[in-house]
């Protein structure tokens, strides 16, 4: 008993902690001021076009819903399906200026596989297409 | 027609697998030795039919014979050989076909080997084997048939996810498979007590060898599993607890638990009721792993394309199989009492704290793992759960376990006295309180790596120790201590190597903490420091391979002394028929861990983005698991699980083996 109190304790104390939460687009520019400096997930398309390489190896691209687009800088290598057009989720903090700043970038090992929070995002903001997203990205021959 | 004779030899296997499951429960309720023997013949044609149909698949694979829809999806003409191979079980469809073969497999080798049991329970076993193997098989036929066909033939297929076209990844899932499944036994065995209303000391003996057989696969696949990660996914990490990740785990805790709670029923007649739950529970994590994987409910890393019927399908398996059994368990367990009280001071004492500790670590894994999806269900919002949740949970639990593992095998049963224990171990915790200040003091390495290092020191000096006590007596020089520790049981040896290989995984691990990371952008000919480390950057030059193009960069790891000390040769390698890329990271290891570099993209002026780790131990991760995993293969040799088999070496001393 005591090593389940314990353990529901610990259970507790560690999701309060750390949960991170996850927003679309959308909700997340809606929700900037209440989110604050938590780490949070960020889903959504990779508007085509707005992929940037600065000289100090910082990238910057959009993430989008087709209704609100979070601008995005992160430092690192981008995972191998990360491209325009596709749905990524991203982790790390929004500033004040509503630029987000990831630590990690989330793609997929699958391309006809969509994030179901990115779906979610997107059928939220009304832009979802469907099936569309996600099967009609393999090649049919 | 051959493909036909697939899909034919499916449902003939799933007709057979509901007589061998209608004649084992009636053999047994009826002790018919006939009917009992015909369940048994049943067992091996079901396995025989399945690797039939296997085989037939496997067939179409190799032929590249693309008028069936699983071939086309997940092959090409051009992939290398090992790789068809491996595609029969890289897809869903292939995947569930491969889990019911080795359903058989293990439905089978109860069938053959298991002439020591008696007939009822044999026969409760192989029949609960056939009423599994059924459930499954209809889920095939119905939901993920492996053998549709479509006409006419596309010329050529859609090749394989080229990141499973790896050689790790194409036996990660058989050995993963073997374990998961290979649980079904010990959870066959469980109910079958159940239905008998008999558990006791010769059953706990006879379920504990197929659990470590199930176990060492899944230690195995686990490492396999990890290891590809590491050096595939190109980010330098190895465990990300993620929720496929974490559905592997929990059986595996499970399963780690119910060996060392057998050892307790087997030897005090104790613990009984607990040790059949866990044997329930560890089969009902391995269903769950694979609702998880196959479902895509979770968000993954790992994750692929799913579909959600099928999601559905597995879930009412998963409600059948675990309700029922739980169900029973509710009605039966409380005539299982037994064994009575015994003191919290002493090897049986340990045993139970050490199982509490494994199953609450299960619990808030499962916690972790299920607690989005709970979250997602009450309220719109959508959350992770990832690695600081983690850390935070297992590492309070993990340690006092880890200090359990030195003290336990060295306690006596019955009763034990904890200042004798501490003397004994006088020596394993001086060298711990000289490598923790050595480690603070001297090198100033962090906080948690330092831990790390000190409980895995603990642990094996523990282990050292606990084989010279058990192999030294007064008086006794080096060489004749030495040669009475080879004739330890080998059951002895094998607890010595599980636990050692432990404490070479968490030294492993601890060696993350120090990870150096490097990200930078390199134009050929200059050169970057990792960890004091030079790597020159020569540049990127295109390569083909069989069924990918590569843009290969190479790196020349320069010594103080201007020698070329290895050439790391990272890869973009991009697949035209899937349509993807992969990251080939270049990986040099040495004993004392892993310089690993990844190669990013090129930018206008021809510099290529670079990242690069030094690993500290990082191959002392799968050095460890894989030694856990030969403890536990040189314990299964031990001739005491065959019963009747006389004792080699009668014992002089009394005998402390578990």
């Amino acid at each position: 008993m005591i090593a389940l109190g314990g353990a529901t304790g610990l259970i507790l104390a560690a999701f309060q902690d750390n949960v991170t939460y996850f927003y679309g687009p959308s909700d997340l520019r809606a929700q900037t001021k209440t989110v604050g400096t938590r780490l949070i997930r960020l889903g959504g398309l990779v508007t085509p076009g707005s992929v940037h390489y600065d000289a100090s190896g910082t990238i910057q691209f959009t993430v989008g819903d087709g209704k609100a687009e979070i601008p995005v800088l992160y430092r690192g290598i981008l995972p191998d399906l990360f491209r325009e057009g596709q749905g990524i989720i991203a982790e790390g903090r929004i500033t004040d200026d509503g630029v987000f700043t990831a630590a990690t970038i989330l793609a997929k090992h699958d391309e006809t596989y969509m994030p179901p929070e990115v779906a979610g995002a997107l059928k939220r903001a009304g832009t979802w297409r469907g099936e569309s997203h996600d099967k009609s990205m393999r090649p049919k021959q | 027609m051959i493909t036909e004779i697939g899909h034919f030899t499916l449902i003939l296997a799933f007709v057979v697998a509901v007589a061998q499951s209608g004649l084992g429960f009636v053999g047994a309720a009826k002790h018919h030795n006939g009917v009992i023997t015909s369940s048994a013949m049943a067992a091996i044609t079901q396995f025989i039919l399945l690797i039939g149909a296997f085989s037939i698949l496997m067939r179409a694979y190799i032929v590249s014979d693309f008028s069936v829809i699983n071939v086309f999806a997940n092959s090409h003409t051009a992939k290398p050989l090992l790789y068809k191979i491996a595609g029969v079980w890289g897809n869903h469809e292939g995947s569930m076909l491969l889990w019911v073969v080795i359903l058989g497999l293990f439905g089978a080798a109860v069938a053959v080997f298991g002439k020591s049991l008696p007939s009822p329970l044999k026969s409760r076993v192989i029949a609960i084997h056939g009423a599994l193997g059924a459930l499954f098989l209809v889920f095939i036929l119905i939901a993920s048939n492996p053998f549709l066909r479509q006409s006419p033939a596309p010329e050529n297929g859609q090749d394989l996810n080229p990141l499973l076209q790896d050689p790790g990844l194409a036996f990660h899932p058989p050995l993963l498979y073997l374990g998961y499944v290979g649980l079904s036994t010990t959870f066959a065995f469980a109910l079958a007590a159940l239905i008998d209303g008999k558990v006791d000391a010769a059953w706990a003996r006879w379920v504990r060898p197929w659990t470590l057989a199930a176990w060492i696969c899944l230690t195995a696949g686990i490492a396999l599993g990890s290891w590809w990660a590491y050096y595939e996914l190109g980010w330098g990490g190895f465990w990300f607890w993620d929720p496929v990740e974490n559905a592997s785990l929990m059986p595996w805790l499970a399963a780690t638990a119910l060996l060392h709670s057998a050892i307790v029923a087997e030897k005090r007649d104790a613990l009984k009721g607990w040790t059949v739950l866990l044997a329930l529970l560890a089969f009902s994590f391995s269903l769950l792993g694979t609702f998880l994987v196959r479902s895509g409910v979770l968000t993954s890393v790992h994750a692929f394309a799913t579909d959600p019927t099928r999601g559905i399908f597995i879930l009412g398996i998963l409600l059948i199989v675990i309700g029922g059994a739980f169900g029973f368990y509710a009605v039966r367990a409380p005539s299982l009492r037994g064994g009575g009280l015994f003191a919290p001071i002493s090897r049986e004492g340990a045993l139970v704290l050490n199982n509490l500790l494994i199953s609450v670590l299960a619990l808030t894994v499962l916690v972790g793992t299920l607690y989005p999806l709970f979250i997602d269900a009450l309220s719109a919002a959508k959350i992770s759960v990832g690695p600081p949740y983690f850390l935070s949970v297992t590492l309070p639990l993990a340690a006092p376990l880890i200090i359990l593992m030195g003290l336990g095998p060295l306690m006596p049963w019955k009763r034990a006295d904890l200042a004798g224990v501490a003397g004994r171990l006088k020596f394993a915790g001086l060298v711990t309180v000289a490598v923790a200040l050595g480690l603070g003091l001297f090198m100033r390495l962090p906080l948690l790596p330092i831990l790390g290092f000190v409980f895995a020191t603990w642990l094996a000096s523990a282990v050292v120790t606990d084989l010279i006590q058990r192999s030294h007596r007064p008086g006794h020089g080096v060489g004749a201590t030495l040669l009475k520790a080879m004739t330890l049981p080998r059951a002895t040896w094998g607890m010595a190597l599980a636990h050692g290989g432990l404490a070479i995984c968490l030294a492993g691990i601890s060696g993350a903490g120090l990870q150096t990371e490097i990200l930078t952008r390199l134009a050929p000919g200059q050169e970057f420091l990792l960890d004091g480390r030079r790597l020159v950057f020569d540049g990127v030059t295109s390569v083909a391979g069989p069924n990918y193009t590569a843009q290969r960069g190479q790196f020349r790891w320069i010594d103080s002394a201007g020698k070329i000390k290895g050439l790391l040769t990272p890869e973009k390698r991009q697949y035209p028929v899937a349509k993807t890329a992969t990251t080939e990271a270049a990986i040099r290891s040495d004993a004392l861990g892993d310089t690993y570099v990844v190669l990013g993209e090129p930018d206008s002026t021809g510099a290529w983005s670079i990242r690069a780790y030094r690993n500290p131990l990082a191959p002392w991760i799968w050095g460890g698991a894989l030694i856990m995993a030969a403890g536990g293969l040189l314990s299964l040799s031990d001739r005491r699980w065959r019963i009747g088999a006389p004792r080699k070496v009668p014992t002089l001393a009394p005998a402390k083996t578990g």
